[in-house]
C-alpha cells in the first residue's frame, strides 16, 4: 500500500477538471449527433445525473478507503467534489432549459413534485461547498468551521440518491442499489462508541 | 363498421390531426381576412409529420422488456408471436379462444395517422394500420349488460424478461368503458407504416386509443373480456392518484405530473415544447362521451 500511495502522490489532480468538461462536451455532442436516440434531452439528463451519482459514490469512498485499506486518495477529493457539482449543474441546466423550457413550469415543478424539490435541495446545498472548495476559504473559515460546513456533503448525497429513486415511475432496482451503497458508505463513517466501555 | 373515421390527412399531407383542426379554424378566419395571413401558419402546420420508423420502433415503453426506453427494442426479438391466440370471454355471444387469423377475419385494415401522447409528457405521431375494435366486438357479439371491456397482455416471463421483476403486477391489464371501446377512433393496430407491428410496439395485436395517455393502449393482447363492472387496470392499481382509470389526455389535470405541454420526439436537442390539447386534439370526436362528468375527478 505504501508503494501505491507513493505513486498516487505523484499523480496530479488537475486532469479531473479537464476530463469532466471534456466528458460533458462529448455527451452533448452525442446528443446533438443523434447517438443518444430519439429523445436526446431525456438521455442527456439521465447520463449527467447518473454520472454525478457515480462520482458521489467515488467521492464518499475516499475516506473509508484510507481508513480500512490504507489507500490515500485524499488529494483528489476537491477535484472530484467540484466535478460532481459541475455535472449536477449541467443536469439541472439541461432539465430547465432543454426539457421544461418555461420558468413558470420549473417553479411549478419545484413546488408540486417532491422528487424535483429534493433534487433541487441537493443542488442548493452543494453551492456553498463548491464556493468554499479552495485554499483561501479554508484559511478564512478555519479548518474546523470548514470541516463542519463540508459535512453538508452527507445531506447532498442522500438527497441526490433519493431524487434518483423517486424520479422513476416505479420502484426500480438500480436506483435503490445506489441509495444502498451511499447509505453504507455513510454508515462506515459513524464512530461507534464501544458499548462495553461506556457501560 | 370499418371506416368510421377518416384520416383528414393523406400520406402527402402528414400534419397531425390536431394541427389540422387548428389550420381549418385558421383558414375559416382567414377567409374573411385575406388568405395571405394564413400562409405562414399553414407552412408551419405542414412541416409536422409522422415520426420516423426508427423513432417509433426504438423509443418505447413496454415494461415487459425492461423500464428503459431502449429495452423493448433490445429484447423484444425474443418474443414468439406466432402462433397467437386471443381469448374473448365474459358477456359475449361467441366466447372462445380465437387464433389471430380468426380475429382478423372480416376486419378491414385501415391507415390511421394518430398523435400519441405519453403521460411522461412526450409525444409522437404514428401512422398505424389496424381495424376498429368495434368491428371485432360486433363480430363476437356484445351481450346486454356489458359496460366495460378489459384487456390483458401476454404473460411469458421466459420471453419477456421484465416480467421476472415485480415492477408491475403482471400480466399488464387495461380497460375501457364500452362506449369508448365502440368509438370509431379506437383501433386495434396490426402494423405501422404498412409493415407488421414490431414486437417492441406490441405485436401482433395492440390497442390504440389516441385521446388517452399511451399506457392505456395495451400491447400484445391475449385476452379481451366484456364485463359489467369497471375492470382493474395495471397503472391505476400501482398508483391510483397518479394514473386514473380514464386517463384522457388533459392539460388541465396534473395527473402523474403537470400535463400542460409536451416535448415532441424526433426534434433533437433543441425541440420546442408544444401545448398539449385536451383529448389530445380529438375533442371534437370524443368530448361527448364524457358530457356531464367532472374530468378533474374522473381523470
Amino acid at each position: 500500500m505504501q508503494k501505491i500511495n507513493g505513486f498516487v502522490r505523484r499523480l496530479p489532480a488537475w486532469p479531473i477538471y479537464i476530463v469532466s468538461v471534456a466528458w460533458f462536451g462529448w455527451l452533448f455532442w452525442q446528443a446533438l449527433s443523434g447517438a443518444m436516440g430519439p429523445d436526446p434531452v431525456n438521455a442527456l439528463e439521465l447520463a449527467l445525473g447518473t454520472l454525478a451519482l457515480q462520482l458521489m459514490v467515488a467521492l464518499l469512498a475516499i475516506s473509508p478507503a484510507r481508513k480500512y485499506l490504507g489507500l490515500n486518495l485524499i488529494k483528489f477529493r476537491r477535484a472530484l467534489g467540484l466535478a460532481v457539482f459541475f455535472f449536477v449543474a449541467m443536469h439541472l441546466g439541461v432539465w430547465m432549459i432543454l426539457d421544461v423550457q418555461f420558468l413558470g413550469q420549473v417553479l411549478n415543478d419545484l413546488v408540486k413534485r417532491p422528487f424535483i424539490t429534493i433534487g433541487m435541495a441537493s443542488f442548493v446545498l452543494m453551492v456553498p461547498l463548491a464556493l468554499t472548495s479552495n485554499n483561501l476559504s479554508i484559511r478564512r473559515l478555519g479548518p474546523q468551521a470548514w470541516n463542519k460546513l463540508h459535512k453538508l456533503t452527507y445531506a447532498v448525497v442522500i438527497l441526490g440518491a433519493a431524487h434518483n429513486v423517486l424520479i422513476q415511475k416505479t420502484w426500480e432496482t438500480e436506483p435503490l442499489v445506489y441509495l444502498g451503497i451511499i447509505a453504507a458508505l455513510l454508515v462506515m463513517r459513524i464512530k461507534w462508541r464501544p458499548f462495553m466501555a461506556t457501560a | 363498421m370499418a371506416g368510421g373515421w377518416k384520416n383528414d390527412l393523406s400520406w402527402a399531407d402528414v400534419t397531425p390531426e390536431a394541427d389540422f383542426w387548428d389550420r381549418r379554424k385558421f383558414m375559416t378566419a382567414a377567409a374573411g381576412l385575406g388568405v395571405a395571413a394564413a400562409m405562414p401558419r399553414m407552412a408551419q402546420a405542414q412541416a409536422l409529420k409522422p415520426n420516423s420508423w426508427k423513432d417509433i420502433t426504438s423509443y418505447n415503453n413496454f415494461y415487459e422488456f425492461g423500464t428503459g426506453k431502449g429495452d423493448p427494442a433490445a429484447y423484444a426479438h425474443q418474443l414468439t408471436t406466432s402462433p397467437w391466440s386471443v381469448e374473448i370471454d365474459g358477456l359475449v355471444e361467441n366466447p372462445g379462444t380465437y387464433s389471430l387469423a380468426d380475429v382478423l377475419d372480416g376486419m378491414e385494415i385501415e391507415d390511421r395517422i394518430y398523435r400519441l401522447r405519453c403521460v411522461e409528457t412526450w409525444s409522437m405521431v404514428v401512422p398505424w394500420n389496424g381495424f376498429e375494435l368495434r368491428d371485432l366486438l360486433k363480430k363476437v357479439g356484445v351481450k346486454p349488460g356489458a359496460k366495460y371491456v378489459s384487456f390483458e397482455t401476454l404473460l411469458r416471463p421466459e420471453e419477456m424478461p421484465g416480467q421476472k421483476g415485480k415492477v408491475l403486477d403482471w400480466p399488464y391489464r387495461e380497460g375501457l368503458r364500452l362506449d369508448e371501446a365502440m368509438h370509431p377512433l379506437t383501433l386495434m393496430a396490426t402494423g405501422i407504416y404498412g409493415r407488421d407491428l414490431p414486437n417492441q410496439n406490441g405485436a401482433p395485436l395492440r390497442l390504440v386509443v389516441p385521446w388517452k395517455y399511451g399506457f392505456k393502449s395495451i400491447k400484445s393482447i391475449v385476452k379481451i373480456s366484456l364485463t359489467r363492472r369497471q375492470p382493474r387496470t395495471s397503472w391505476n392499481d400501482y398508483n391510483p392518484r397518479a394514473f386514473g382509470f380514464y386517463s384522457n389526455v388533459n392539460p388541465e389535470v396534473a395527473a402523474f405530473t403537470n400535463q400542460s405541454s409536451e416535448r415532441p420526439i424526433g426534434g433533437g436537442v433543441f425541440a420546442k415544447r408544444i401545448p398539449t390539447l385536451k383529448f389530445n386534439g380529438y375533442g371534437d370526436q370524443v368530448a361527448s362521451l364524457y358530457q356531464g362528468m367532472d374530468l378533474s375527478k374522473f381523470y
